[in-house]
């Protein structure tokens, strides 16, 4: 850990020569990191478990990936996208610890504490509105140590015919993040299924029950830890086990 | 039972029966066990409380599905909705974690069971623009996959216009409704093996071509519904019962429609013609001709008039993908990539459906090498880079959309369904309260949920 950091080959994360010159003069604001290469979210050895010794006799119980998410992308960002992040981080500066551009798609990884002022410039700002908040969905990171579960707001412009994604994280440990109810009325039932499945608690949601679940449920089923459940089939004597305890390919 | 068994329930004073083992009564409950009517009644007249608490569903015919509304009643009128859902769902997300990207297909399309085959696009889609393929679809792909969707479309709002008939009483246009659908039903099966529940749309293109007979089939089947669908609308929209049970019920007007995320139908009664085929065309939608139906009058009876031309557009899509497929016919219809490419196609044998002899004998009797990549392909599956896409499209209710992240794996990461019932649900309070019973089952009705869809 150490040593990588004093790796005099590997710049430190604020060396200012990193951070581009651009023509957006705000997008400097908005990007709080430099580039990375993304999160690594687990490491998956041999074809079948987990390397030698497993009973993985594929052949390939060498094969060693390490399983990483997109890495953050630099400005100009191509098209609207710099328009809307010039104008979101003139407003709210700072709100963003990573920025991705893929697939024609781009997600703003908010800080959890600027989100509630960001959403309402989104939804207000003549340059922005974006309107409707269409979906929110959960994501469960087991490896991202401090940063395990995942909301992820999908946000659409009918005015300006745009969508642009927001993703919020806060650790397992702490999971709040705060309601953008407020802001967009039509998140109520969404945060509602988000804390029913992966128990991320929602500050200043109006009525934060389960929703798909029975009321008297324990645990949040789409958390990784979270078993999916079935039982072992038996037929003429051989025995299937439940699709989650199969083995499966880890490629 | 005798007078002595019977609980007393009703009683003033009687513990309240609803209340945890401990807790105080904190409100009258009343249980009607037979014979007790007039004690009930006694009670509470005696209380004077005009306030009662209804449970609507779970199981009731008028709320389409398993939906529970817990209604408070002031006489007749509505005084609070609160609608309780989940009793359908049934973890397609959880469980798509643990299958290849092809087989969320076949999950993905149980979830909205009326409109399967929109859930199939949507999520076939976005595994699409995750492989970054999207414009290597062949065009008679896209071609197969819109006459899919618009014969679906049809199929649901068949279902949603002939239910909100039957819920006034009106048998009749239910079952030229059923008539329909059951024409839709069984070209469906022509083309893709099963009625519901197709799996036909999947990763990198359509399971199959149209049949030799398809083309003959989709002329008879435009055919008869260019004659049989207008019925509905004849039977229906001048009739002055209806309008009295349909107009100015359910409002919603534009901005509680922006408030609560409503759209499809329901937008498009309040004036604005956003139809995400038009607004943001996917799978060349943009090259067909057709038009957005509106209304302004932001009701139940509204939503009901564009149903019914929508239906009518749907038709004259078909005529032109009808045209298309002709002279489109003998180009593939899948991604044309072998890594990708689901091996084998399907034919109908004596044995039912299964893979084509031309392909077994390939695989058996040819080619090992063959043999590994359709083994392989069909267990393994392909690799999907690491990321995550939203994709949307117009379904019949509305905004469909999913959203898919990637680990870069032979499964998704996380699949998740943005249905639009389970936001028209939500609106359900805002367009009820104040309103009649009678009035709340017609804006059920209005949106269409399909609980399938809501509950996932």
């Amino acid at each position: 850990m150490s040593n990588l950091d004093n790796n005099p080959n590997k710049p430190a994360k604020t060396d200012p020569q990193l951070t581009r010159p651009s023509l957006h003069t705000h997008l400097d604001q908005v990007l709080a990191a430099t580039p990375d290469d993304g999160p690594v979210i687990g490491v998956r050895d041999g074809m079948w478990g987990p390397g030698y010794g497993s009973g993985d006799t594929s052949g390939f119980q060498g094969q060693h990936r390490i399983i990483q998410l997109n890495g953050n992308a630099l400005p100009p960002f191509g098209g609207w996208f710099d328009d809307v992040a010039d104008r979101m981080a003139a407003l709210v500066p700072h709100f963003a610890s990573r920025v991705l551009v893929w697939r024609d798609e781009i997600t703003f990884v908010v800080l959890r504490e600027k989100l509630l002022e960001l959403v309402r410039v989104l939804r207000d700002d003549p340059a922005l509105r974006f309107e409707v908040c269409m979906s929110v969905s959960g994501v469960h990171y087991p490896n991202l140590t401090g940063a395990e579960l995942h909301a992820v707001y999908h946000l659409l412009s009918y005015t300006h015919n745009r969508r642009i994604r927001l993703e919020v994280a806060c650790p397992v440990d702490d999971p709040h993040i705060p309601s953008v109810c407020p802001v967009y009325p039509m998140v109520n039932y969404h945060e509602r299924e988000t804390w029913d499945m992966f128990g991320i608690i929602f500050d200043g949601h109006p009525g934060l029950t389960r929703i798909l679940m029975p009321d008297d449920w324990v645990g949040f089923p789409q958390r990784k830890d979270y078993p999916l459940g079935g039982i072992p089939i038996e037929y003429k004597g051989a025995v299937v086990p439940p699709p989650d305890e199969r083995r499966s390919y880890q490629a | 039972m005798s007078e002595k068994t019977k609980p007393s329930f009703g009683v003033p004073g009687d513990e309240d029966v609803f209340a945890v083992a401990g807790e105080p009564a904190v409100d009258q409950a009343y249980l009607a066990a037979g014979n007790d009517w007039a004690q009930i009644i006694e009670s509470q007249r005696e209380r004077a409380d005009e306030i009662i608490v209804i449970n609507l569903g779970p199981q009731h015919p008028s709320t389409h599905g398993v939906m529970r509304l817990l209604l408070e009643l002031d006489g007749e009128t509505v005084m609070s909705c609160r609608p309780g859902i989940g009793f359908l769902h049934t973890g397609i997300e959880k469980n798509a974690e643990f299958r290849t990207w092809t087989q969320g297909s076949t999950f993905w399309t149980r979830m909205n069971y009326v409109a399967g085959i929109h859930n199939e696009a949507v999520y076939s889609l976005a595994v699409e623009k995750l492989l970054g393929v999207t414009d290597d679809l062949p065009r008679r792909g896209q071609q197969l996959r819109i006459l899919a969707l618009e014969t679906n479309r049809i199929a649901s709002h068949l279902t949603g216009v002939g239910a909100n008939c039957l819920e006034l009483g009106a048998t009749s246009p239910q079952e030229v409704g059923l008539r329909e659908r059951e024409r839709i039903l069984e070209f469906t099966e022509a083309l893709t093996g099963l009625r519901m529940n197709n799996a036909y749309i999947r990763p990198g293109g359509v399971q199959n071509d149209l049949p030799d007979d398809g083309i003959d089939l989709l002329d008879e089947l435009i055919k008869q519904m260019k004659i049989n669908i207008p019925e509905i609308p004849l039977f229906m929209l001048d009739n002055p019962l209806f309008k009295g049970r349909l107009q100015n019920v359910g409002y919603l007007d534009l901005t509680a429609c922006m408030m609560l995320g409503a759209t499809g139908p329901i937008l498009r009664a309040t004036g604005y013609p956003w139809d995400l085929r038009k607004t943001q065309p996917y799978l060349g939608y943009e090259q067909y001709e057709f038009d957005v139906p509106v209304e302004t009058s932001c009701d139940a009876y509204g939503r009901f008039k564009i149903r019914c031309d929508e239906m009518m557009q749907s038709i004259r899509i078909l005529e032109q993908v009808r045209d298309q497929l002709v002279e489109s016919a003998g180009e593939p219809y899948r991604v044309q990539d072998p890594k990708l490419e689901w091996p084998g196609d399907l034919t109908v044998g004596a044995d039912g459906q299964g893979n084509s002899n031309e392909h077994i004998k390939h695989i058996m009797g040819e080619s090992m090498e063959a043999l590994i990549h359709h083994f392989k392909k069909v267990t393994e599956g392909f690799s999907v880079p690491a990321g995550e896409v939203y994709v949307a499209i117009e379904g019949p209710g509305g905004e469909l959309g999913t959203h898919l992240v990637s680990d870069g794996g032979k499964r998704p990461y996380r699949a998740h369904m943005r249905d639009p019932g389970f936001n028209h649900v939500q609106a359900l309070p805002i367009m009820t309260e104040g309103a009649m019973l009678s009035d709340l089952i017609m804006s059920v009705a209005s949106i269409d949920p399909v609980m399938g869809g809501v509950d996932r």
